[in-house]
């Protein structure tokens, strides 16, 4: 019988599971290198962070566009991490719907809050 | 009774959360799996505490001044205290979260598969995570 694992796997459907690995993953490694951006950026301050040098992280252009696809990154992993908890332990559809609605009204309020903080900066 | 049904292990088909998880021994890998969800699940919970730090901190002069009173002397009825310790708990989710997600991502493009290696890979997580956050709750409740 011919071989449908592994690299050899016949591809089908519509890539739903396919689509939330790889944004996981995607979104991982920006929150990541984001983390270490800023930590570099806060280890060679020389003396205390005060408001300035804080704020200062943030004035370029380019923080705030990578800030605000960060904030992105950070809303969509979460969605994916929350919905396979729902997937997981909330078995009945209705409560998962219910459990889903409330997830993605939460996080992009979060998210929406954190934008509007970047914009006026 | 018979040696066999003496014997009998008890088996784990559909853990119910009441009455198997006390009794159910989760191998180390599998306990970093899980603190991942409940670390991740906290910071989702904490994610206004989180943007109100960043709006406080970031946004003025004054409303910085605002951030740094609430961890010294409170905010409103809520102490000092009580937000440096939510602000510890998010800080160990974080980490916990990260280095969980490192070497998640690391065994994906590793296929490093073994047993062996889920737990000293799940083991140098803890350290890191643990550790880091010891080092700066220490430093958060002014201990150094």
């Amino acid at each position: 019988m011919a071989v449908t694992y592994g690299s050899k796997r016949t591809v089908v459907g519509a890539h739903y599971g396919w689509r939330d690995f790889v944004v996981q993953r995607i979104t991982a490694i920006l929150l990541l290198a984001f983390t270490l951006l800023l930590l570099a950026q806060l280890l060679f301050t020389k003396g205390p962070i005060g408001y300035d040098t804080w704020a200062g992280i943030f004035s370029p252009q380019w923080m705030k566009a990578l800030t605000f696809s960060v904030i992105v990154a950070l809303i969509w992993h979460a969605w994916v991490g929350v919905c396979s908890v729902w997937y997981d332990y909330a078995k009945p559809a209705g409560l998962r719907l219910v459990l889903q609605a409330l997830s993605a009204i939460w996080l992009v309020s979060c998210g929406g809050w954190a934008v509007q903080v970047l914009w006026r900066l | 009774m018979t040696e066999l049904a003496k014997k009998k292990r008890p088996e784990f088909r559909n853990l119910n959360l009441f009455s198997d998880v006390r009794t159910y021994r989760l191998p180390l890998a599998g306990f970093i799996s899980i603190l991942h969800r409940v670390s991740g699940m906290r910071m989702c919970i904490l994610l206004p505490l989180g943007i109100w730090m960043f709006d406080t901190s970031v946004s003025a002069e004054i409303s910085f001044g605002r951030f740094s009173a609430a961890f010294n002397v409170g905010l409103g009825f809520v102490p000092g205290w009580f937000i440096k310790l939510v602000t510890l708990a998010l800080i160990w989710a974080y980490l916990h979260h990260l280095a969980a997600g490192v070497r998640h991502l690391y065994l994906d493009v590793s296929h490093k598969t073994t047993k062996d290696f889920g737990r000293q890979s799940a083991v140098a997580t803890l350290v890191f995570s643990i550790g880091l956050t010891l080092i700066l709750g220490a430093k958060l409740f002014g201990l150094y």
